[in-house]
């Protein structure tokens, strides 16, 4: 049963059950502003998350990895989208969501299958943060869920980067992080990634007047 | 100096240079100069190689063996071949009006740092970066897709984006995962990612974590190598995008996304028990081979068809590393380079033949051999290559992968036919009156590279013949380093 | 065995729950007329409406069966036991055994079939209404509330409402995500299930919106005094129900009576916050349609779900 779990280690279940939570929100949210700020909140939770188990271990590059999350996740991709936003003019934006109901059961069954996936490995797993891989792969699936459901283009977006999110939570959980060398790799093409997109939406609307991709569903194998 | 840095170097700063000075007249020749460039310190780097055996580089973040060296040289050559192939194409796509000079900047641009992630991503020792190095060759070539920003294109770029996105994403959490179970035996060092560690402890790699993390591997990594169900976003990238974009996409990105998977199964061969790993290609490849096969016959969009045609040996290809052993590996080595040099030969025909005739739907492309023979000739032989006829390479692969299928694993003996046969009817049946019959082509204002095709062709008619014995030790020996 | 002292000190809190609950009700009434700048009415307005109904006569329609006279006793009675089982004052009352969270669940439902037969006996159009609302409502809370019993029964490996809210006042974890989903979850479905304002709003007679007052409109006199009764008794059981669940500190273990006044001060005290905060949701939020009703229970079952699953996850660990 529930023996002494040490408090840093709750800490950091509680930040990663409001990672989850926050990605639910992202799956219902139709307002691509408040989505916007669910996910750098949710950046931000996994700041504090890993900070909480960079100052636990004393480890010093997961303090480089919160540092990375907070100017990466917190300030500037959010930056780069709010920005992306209000050059594209669609501030004001709403997305039909349908069947919101619907989304969330799915989103709970694809909760338990992580659960399930993750349990065996995370037992195999002597790091503090280990309990949250299962959430992480939840985080993943979640944004998974994301991005076949939403129809415009920035939103699947955000459900790409909120994925990158749960990746991130789960090296943290499982391993305390990826090395250095290849965090700041991810980093970067994360950046490129979201800067090429950016250039992208213009093209897109110049071409459809429009950032949702229902208009972009021509190519077929007839 | 060093062949290796010269070879990732060049790319590199010729990259960056071409950005600045892309529009000048002379760019395109720049292009071609740092590919062959390139090609020359590939060349190097293999003799070396062949020579004085594995190295290291970069401490120990870069090796190369006698398996990535070989898809080194692979792709140093294709490199070369698509940008001389490419120079005359864009002049007349310029001409055309479908391309301006700053696009043809980014075109030239991208296409060298495009060359640099693949050669990092063959050269890696360090499994992570070799996920970098792929994601960065995604981001390179979105741009690439999208480069006539037409409606189709952008769509086909996007979902390229948004599907190999995800795949790739699944690759990182089997990344993780993989890294996860190293630093349980290799301690939490950075070198608990580097492949030559793995492979020294990779029987004690925890079985449990390693079957979930190659599962993740082999679903990242497979869908860039355009394997089925997740292979949607090929034939729209293959279409839409510049024909000499659809030629290194097809010959070799999708090599270069499989050798990912390979080296990956050599580890997971280790951890687990006997055929897991294989079965699950053997799985992947079969069902990838029978869905592009079917597929192909609905096809109008020449590009789009041999998108798909790429998908099948994709599919053949997984499939014979999945049954795995020296003769299956071998074949499966042999058969990526037939393919690899054979569908960049058909995409270079297939470019000029569009370009002559201004469409690329098949029924409106006809009689190419009254108005250029060359490529009529050279769509046909190569056609005829691909298809697996002999005596070309492709037909010795394809049959050294049927022959050990036969032995091993008979029954998936009539899928592999009934695919094979149902690809023929429906490619050769297509391809006939493209290349007889009346013409509608035009005159075009730059005479397309022709070299190109027929060098290839040449070559893979030659390895159909005779494959040069250093060659063969050569796959013999990676195809050993595999299991 | 049942002691004398026992006997005694349920009775006291069942005395106590039938006194509290009309107090309960006027002073979340009195919070939201302060809140809303409104003058408000008397802290005692719900004792003046509940005497004033009992002294008048009942009228009944001419159809009215039986059921349509029974059903206020049968919710009053159910609402009466709900509140004895639930733990205000102390865990260790000669009812606690019988304190199992799924019963409390059945006898609430039991009060919910009998005043939505009751709505449509009549046959009038807005009684029926009102009924098929409940249902929906009810239909919906319920699996959220099951599930929120669930996740508190996973932690202390018991339905009894005793043994829950005992185990959670000695917890071993200083954080309890779970804990926190469920809350939320419950403060949910606690709004729907009492009528309160995202899902219905027990101030109007709005036609278009109303769910409980539809049902009870056919209701005079004395048998809407007692229906007014249970609808308070309801609400302070629910809030008894969340305090004790979420915030466990307080009550007594034992059944001497002077643990159970020792513990009523601080029972007031959180009523008195909980009810504040109850009338503060009702100021923010506006009433929702009654189709984004189904959404608004949704999110609580799936955080409800969520709780659990952070639970099994996070939590059980040796």
């Amino acid at each position: 049963m529930t023996t002494a779990i040490p408090f840093s280690a709750q800490l950091i279940n509680l930040f990663a059950a409001v990672i989850l939570l926050l990605a639910f929100a992202m799956l219902a949210q139709r307002r691509m502003l408040s989505l916007i700020n669910l996910f750098a909140l949710q950046g931000f939770c996994l700041f504090l998350a890993t900070l909480v188990a960079a100052v636990t271990t004393g480890q010093v590059h997961l303090y480089y990895s919160a540092g990375l999350t907070l100017a990466l996740k917190v300030l500037l991709l959010p930056w780069i989208l709010h920005r992306l936003v209000r050059k594209l003019n669609v501030r004001g934006e709403v997305e039909a969501l349908i069947k919101i109901p619907t989304t969330m059961l799915v989103g709970i069954v694809l909760v338990m299958i992580a659960f399930n996936v993750a349990l065996p490995i995370s037992e195999l797993s002597q790091t503090i943060t280990r309990g949250t891989l299962g959430i992480a792969l939840a985080v993943v699936m979640l944004a998974f869920l994301m991005m076949i459901t939403r129809q415009k283009a920035i939103s699947q977006v955000v459900g790409f980067l909120s994925m990158e999110n749960g990746l991130f939570l789960a090296a943290t959980s499982a391993t305390y992080g990826m090395p250095m060398v290849v965090e700041l790799g991810i980093a970067l093409d994360v950046l490129v990634g979201v800067i090429i997109l950016g250039v992208f939406f213009f093209q897109i609307r110049d071409q459809f007047d429009s950032l949702d991709i229902r208009h972009m569903e021509k190519l077929k194998d007839n | 100096m060093d062949f290796f840095v010269l070879m990732l170097a060049i790319p590199l700063v010729s990259g960056a240079l071409l950005t600045v000075v892309g529009e000048r007249d002379w760019a395109p020749n720049l292009n071609i100069v740092a590919s062959l460039g390139t090609f020359l310190a590939a060349a190097g780097l293999t003799a070396e190689i062949v020579a004085s055996g594995p190295r290291f580089a970069f401490g120990e973040q870069f090796f190369i063996d006698s398996l990535n060296v070989f898809f080194v040289a692979l792709t140093a050559f294709v490199g070369l071949t698509t940008s001389i192939f490419s120079g005359p194409y864009m002049r007349n796509e310029q001409e055309h009006g479908r391309l301006t000079k700053p696009r043809l900047r980014l075109y030239k641009s991208m296409y060298q740092l495009f060359m640099f992630t693949m050669l990092a991503a063959l050269t890696t020792n360090n499994l992570g970066i070799l996920w970098v190095a792929m994601e960065a060759a995604t981001l390179t070539t979105v741009l690439l897709v999208s480069l006539y920003r037409t409606p189709a294109s952008l769509e086909a770029a996007w979902k390229y984006f948004i599907l190999c996105g995800v795949g790739i994403a699944q690759a990182l959490f089997g990344t993780i995962l993989l890294y996860f179970a190293a630093e349980r035996v290799l301690g939490a060092t950075g070198n608990a990612l580097l492949w030559t560690h793995l492979v020294d402890v990779k029987s004690q790699l925890e079985p449990t974590i390693m079957a979930l993390s190659f599962i993740f591997l082999l679903v990242g990594y497979g869908t860039k190598v355009g394997l089925a169900p997740l292979h949607n976003w090929l034939p729209d990238a293959h279409a839409e995008g510049p024909t000499p974009v659809s030629a290194v996409l097809s010959g070799l990105l999708l090599n270069v996304a499989l050798y990912a998977i390979l080296r990956c199964k050599v580890l997971a061969d280790g951890a687990l028990p006997a055929g897991f790993a294989g079965n699950l290609m053997i799985g992947f490849g079969l069902f990838t081979l029978l869905v592009a096969a079917f597929f192909l016959s609905r096809q109008k969009d020449v590009k789009r068809m041999f998108a798909y045609s790429s998908i099948e040996h994709m599919g053949l290809i997984t499939f014979a590393f999945g049954m795995g052993g020296p003769v299956a590996n071998f074949a499966g080595l042999l058969h990526m380079t037939m393919h690899s040099l054979t569908k960049s030969a058909i995409f270079f025909a297939v470019g000029h033949a569009t370009q002559k005739t201004g469409t690329q739907l098949m029924e409106n492309i006809r009689g190419l051999i009254r108005i250029n023979p060359l490529i009529g000739w050279g769509l046909m032989l190569g056609t005829l290559a691909i298809l697996g006829m002999p005596p070309f390479g492709v037909f010795a692969s394809e049959f050294m992968i049927l022959t050990h299928a036969m032995k091993h694993f008979p029954w998936a003996t009539p899928i592999l036919l009934l695919a094979l046969g149902v690809a023929f009817a429906s490619i050769f049946g297509k391809v006939q009156p493209m290349v007889f019959g009346e013409t509608t082509a035009k005159r075009l204002p730059h005479a397309p590279a022709i070299t190109p095709v027929f060098l290839h062709l040449a070559i893979v008619l030659m390895l159909g013949l005779y494959i040069p014995p250093y060659l063969t030790r050569w796959f013999h020996e990676a195809a050993r380093m595999l299991g | 065995m049942i002691s004398i002292a026992g006997l005694l000190g349920q009775t006291f809190a069942i005395l106590l729950a039938l006194v509290l609950a009309p107090l309960l009700s006027g002073w979340v009434g009195q919070c939201r007329a302060w809140f809303q700048s409104r003058t408000a009415p008397p802290l005692l307005l719900p004792y003046y409406m509940l005497q004033k109904l009992f002294k008048k006569d009942v009228v009944l329609a001419h159809n009215a069966s039986s059921l349509f006279r029974a059903a206020p006793f049968v919710i009053f009675g159910c609402m009466v036991l709900a509140c004895a089982i639930v733990p205000t004052l102390s865990t260790d009352l000669p009812f606690a055994p019988a304190a199992d969270a799924l019963a409390l669940v059945g006898v609430f439902g039991l009060a919910r079939v009998f005043i939505s037969l009751a709505g449509m006996d009549i046959g009038t159009s807005f009684g029926t209404l009102g009924g098929r609302r409940e249902m929906l409502v009810g239909f919906l809370a319920e699996p959220a509330l099951l599930m929120v019993i669930f996740t508190l029964a996973m932690i202390a490996q018991s339905t009894s409402l005793a043994t829950i809210v005992e185990t959670l006042a000695h917890r071993d974890l200083v954080i309890y995500p779970s804990l926190a989903f469920a809350g939320v979850a419950f403060t949910i479905v606690s709004l729907a299930e009492n009528a309160r304002v995202p899902v219905d709003n027990p101030a109007t007679h709005l036609e278009l919106t109303m769910i409980h007052e539809a049902m009870i409109l056919e209701y005079s006199g004395r048998h809407l005094a007692l229906i007014e009764w249970a609808a308070s008794l309801k609400l302070y059981a629910y809030s008894c129900l969340g305090l004790a669940l979420f915030f466990p500190w307080g009550i007594a273990g034992g059944d001497s009576f002077l643990a159970l006044l020792a513990a009523i001060p601080l029972l007031l005290l959180k009523l008195a916050i909980g009810g504040a905060i109850l009338a503060g949701i009702e100021t923010v939020n506006a009433k929702m349609r009654i189709f984004r009703a189904p959404e608004f229970l949704g999110i609580a079952f799936m955080l409800a779900v969520l709780g659990l699953l952070v639970r099994l996850l996070l939590e059980t660990r040796i």
